[in-house]
């Protein structure tokens, strides 16, 4: 046996790292100091958010919420934040001009919202996708008010025109179009003679009404989230027929698709919304007068749709043309490729862009306020004129602006959520 | 099936019309076709209707009547006697001037942000991502308003600037005057000879064009390294100071005085302008930050990795193989960005800067009455910036674009 020294025996328990390498030490060191470049850039941040807290904490802190006016506040504490303002008008900030008895109605209104949003959501719940179907016309009752069969009509009216499709396709004919005509002249006919009788038949037999609310009554969040979900809703399906036509080999219908969106991308919205207010009476027959809020509507969700219909031709560009190829070779018609090979797919990947075009729409909103519609931003020039809150400024920003944040940040991260759980390759 | 075998034996039949695919496309665009012309006409003759009611007609006589109101801040000589066709003029001016400092404010901020938040640095990758969810999840015309709030309330009034011991003083040596109604610059003046210092500075800006060139050129053909930077700034300083001196300082200041309770003389910026100006440049560097970052972020790292074996440094790699990639996946959103800052420069209604919208489409359309007309002239303005700037696009992409297969 030759004579070593020493063998070691045992293994060496590894010793844990210098202390200057892991842990907070060691992020720190890594991530805020890891050059003379980076350490300055650190020192300046720091330095920057000092100045910002400084000024910002002790003035929203300390904050007065109850006194009765502005002078008030002054007189208390000038340097630091009046927030009564918001004490004293947060209801119509939220609500608008609604009548204060009927608040219930809107807010009603938005939880109903939520839970129909639910079965679209998450494919779980789907079961309960009728009440998504019926959301729409339950938030205009509830929101305008009036009889209920003044909008259930409309759902009795197109039920009836599905029923009789069916019935014409199963009775009569087997071509879906012959019979998607039927249907159409029964709904011609249905709304423009029977539906009156109807209507004025359900109210003496089944009076459901609510006090009526005037377009002009409603306003702050109330009027964003009306105008702006409206919009998104409406704007998707017009979109998607869209960028359809933009991509469509029929040259007529090519050109009236290219013409619209170019035509409605090219002019500021607040164009359109000035023609919805001045110009759009002139376009209809003499006499003609509806709601400003509806007129609103209309040319927010003809403006999104546009922005839509590219973002969609955009996702549409990305998908290889063995894609069209693929599903046809398998025999399937356009509206079935389209419907069960290509829409999945481009949907998929213009996600980011569909809710980015959301989140611009909601931010849209706010310009009704230079038509003198009322919505926060609206509000805070009728409170800033009010004597009492005269020569508020930040609180009344400060607070809108975090109440968008919330809804433009929330939809940007649930997009970025999406995006993660339908990413099917990588 | 249908549309490779066609039958030969069957008849036609009008319902083959809709039915048939060899027919289909043809019959729909033809039925589309009729629904679009009639929807047209029915809307051409509901106007030409609620026109006679009216009693008006259509005509673009009033831009040639006096417009009879006041521009307070406006790039062509105009006065309230001038025509509403030249108030309009000085409008689309005034549009075109937010766009244009606005865009380019904005590039060079969304520039910086953008790189800073690929940054290493946690720290300042968090701060900058903040910048940029803050601008963008709010909307702009609350950050006008705010931004208008900013520089009126929080600036001192003139008046504050006087006396032996003034609450304010103007910044750098007394020439910048921030008050609340607006911000006053020294204004160039240009003496006997100053265009020739001007033309002598623009030959030598294409000198240094030149010899960018020149160094490119060099570099290729032998691989020698020409100095570009030092000999450039040589060229541009040397013969214009020169020049500026020896013809006796043509070119000079006119600093911004306290006369009164106001300023004199002076380039004056109202807080209208900046406003909007400042509003929008950060609120469009939140996207152009958004959009570097992609672009960036989109070249694959194995480019590094190759240029890092190539033994390139790491600024080299940015200029030379990074950024010549992401510019070509950067500048086309990049300008229809610009676009959208143009289109929403017509906001300057909320601080009453008098944009084309403002004189227009505002108390143009309401002094003449004339809705149809100023709306078309507005809309026909906007269509044709959006389409240059789209045709730019294209323009772009053609020539830029890598061309696969």
């Amino acid at each position: 046996m030759s004579k070593i020294a020493f063998v070691q025996k045992n293994k060496i328990p590894p010793s844990p790292a210098p202390i200057s390498e892991v842990g907070f030490i060691g992020w720190v060191k890594q991530n805020l100091f890891s050059s003379w470049f980076n350490s300055l850039l650190t020192l300046i941040s720091i330095y920057f958010i000092f100045i910002i807290l400084r000024d910002f904490i002790p003035w929203a802190w300390g904050g007065h919420w109850n006194t009765k006016s502005l002078r008030e506040c002054l007189d208390l504490n000038p340097d630091v934040a009046c927030f009564s303002v918001l004490t004293a008008r947060w209801k119509q900030l939220l609500f608008g001009l609604y009548p204060a008895e009927e608040y219930w109605r809107p807010t009603v209104t938005f939880i109903f919202l939520i839970l129909s949003m639910i079965p679209i959501l998450f494919p779980k719940y789907f079961k309960f996708f009728w009440f998504s179907v019926i959301y729409p016309g339950l938030a205009i009752w509830l929101l305008w008010g009036g009889s209920i069969w003044g909008v259930g009509i409309v759902y009795i009216g197109l039920s009836l025109g599905i029923f009789t499709f069916i019935l014409l396709l199963k009775l009569v004919s087997k071509n879906t179009v012959l019979s998607g005509i039927g249907a159409l002249i029964f709904l011609i006919v249905f709304f423009m003679f029977l539906s009156n009788y109807l209507v004025n038949f359900l109210n003496i037999i089944l009076p459901i009404a609510l006090p009526p609310v005037e377009s002009l009554k409603m306003g702050g969040f109330t009027l964003s989230l009306i105008v702006g979900i409206t919009g998104i809703v409406a704007s998707f399906p017009i979109g998607i027929l869209l960028a359809l036509g933009r991509q469509s080999n029929l040259p007529i219908i090519k050109m009236i698709c290219v013409g619209f969106i170019e035509f409605i991308r090219g002019v500021p919205l607040i164009t359109l919304l000035f023609v919805a207010s001045v110009l759009l009476n002139y376009f209809l027959p003499p006499g003609t007068n509806f709601d400003i809020v509806l007129r609103v509507i209309i040319m927010v969700t003809f403006f999104s749709a546009a922005y839509m219909a590219e973002v969609i031709r955009g996702g549409l560009a990305g998908l290889p043309l063995g894609q069209h190829e693929a599903s046809a070779s398998l025999g399937l018609t356009y509206w079935q490729s389209q419907r069960l090979v290509i829409m999945p797919q481009a949907l998929k990947i213009s996600i980011p862009g569909i809710v980015n075009t959301f989140i611009g729409l909601f931010k849209d909103t706010t310009l009704v306020s230079i038509i003198s519609l009322r919505d926060p931003v609206g509000l805070a020039s009728t409170i800033r004129a009010d004597q009492t809150w005269n020569g508020i400024y930040w609180e009344l920003y400060v607070a809108i602006g975090l109440m968008f944040f919330i809804f433009c940040f929330g939809m940007s991260q649930y997009s970025q959520y999406l995006e993660r759980k339908l990413k099917t390759d990588k | 099936m249908k549309a490779s075998s066609p039958p030969t034996d069957e008849k036609f039949k009008i319902g083959m019309l809709l039915s048939d695919t060899r027919y289909r496309g043809t019959s729909l665009q033809v039925i589309t076709f009729i629904i679009f012309v009639a929807v047209f006409f029915w809307l051409v003759d509901n106007t030409l209707k609620n026109l006679a009611l009216l009693g008006k007609d259509v005509s673009f006589n009033f831009l040639f009547l006096r417009a009879g109101y006041d521009i307070n801040q406006r790039l062509i000589p105009y006065s309230s006697d001038s025509t509403h066709g030249r108030a309009a003029v000085v409008g689309i001016l005034n549009t075109l001037l937010v766009a244009f400092v606005g865009c380019v404010i904005a590039t060079i901020l969304g520039l910086f942000v953008g790189i800073l938040r690929l940054s290493k640095n946690w720290l300042v990758a968090k701060l900058m991502s903040a910048y940029i969810e803050g601008f963008r999840n709010v909307p702009v015309l609350l950050w006008i308003v705010m931004v208008f709030a900013l520089l009126t309330e929080f600036t001192p009034a003139p008046k504050a600037f006087k006396g032996a011991d003034p609450q304010a003083t103007m910044l750098f040596f007394d020439s910048v005057a921030i008050t609340n109604r607006g911000t006053y610059f020294p204004a160039p003046i240009l003496n006997e000879g100053a265009y020739w210092v001007i033309f002598i500075f623009i030959l030598s800006v294409f000198a240094v064009i030149f010899l960018k060139r020149y160094a490119d050129k060099l570099k290729r053909e032998t691989g020698k390294d020409f100095p570009t930077f030092l000999v450039s700034i040589a060229i541009l300083i040397f013969p214009s100071t020169i020049l500026f001196f020896a013809l006796g300082s043509p070119i000079s200041l006119e600093y911004p005085y306290l006369k009164g309770f106001n300023f004199k003389d002076g380039i004056h910026l109202r807080n209208s302008f900046l406003a909007l100006t400042l509003a929008l440049a950060l609120y469009t560097s939140a996207f152009i930050a958004e959009i570097v970052r992609a672009g960036i972020m989109a070249i694959s790292k194995g480019q590094t990795e190759a240029a890092s074996s190539l033994g390139l440094r790491p600024n080299k790699i940015m200029n030379l193989i990074i950024l010549p990639q992401a510019l070509r996946i950067i500048v086309p959103p990049l300008i229809s960005n610009y676009l959208n800052l143009t289109k929403n420069s017509s906001l300057a209604i909320a601080v009453g800067y008098m944009d084309v919208r403002g004189t227009l489409g505002g108390i143009t359309l309401n002094q003449t009455g004339r809705e149809l007309e100023s709306m078309l002239l507005l809309m026909g303005f906007y269509l044709c910036v959006s389409l240059l700037i789209s045709s730019v696009i294209n323009y772009y992409n053609r020539s830029f674009q890598i061309v696969v297969r």
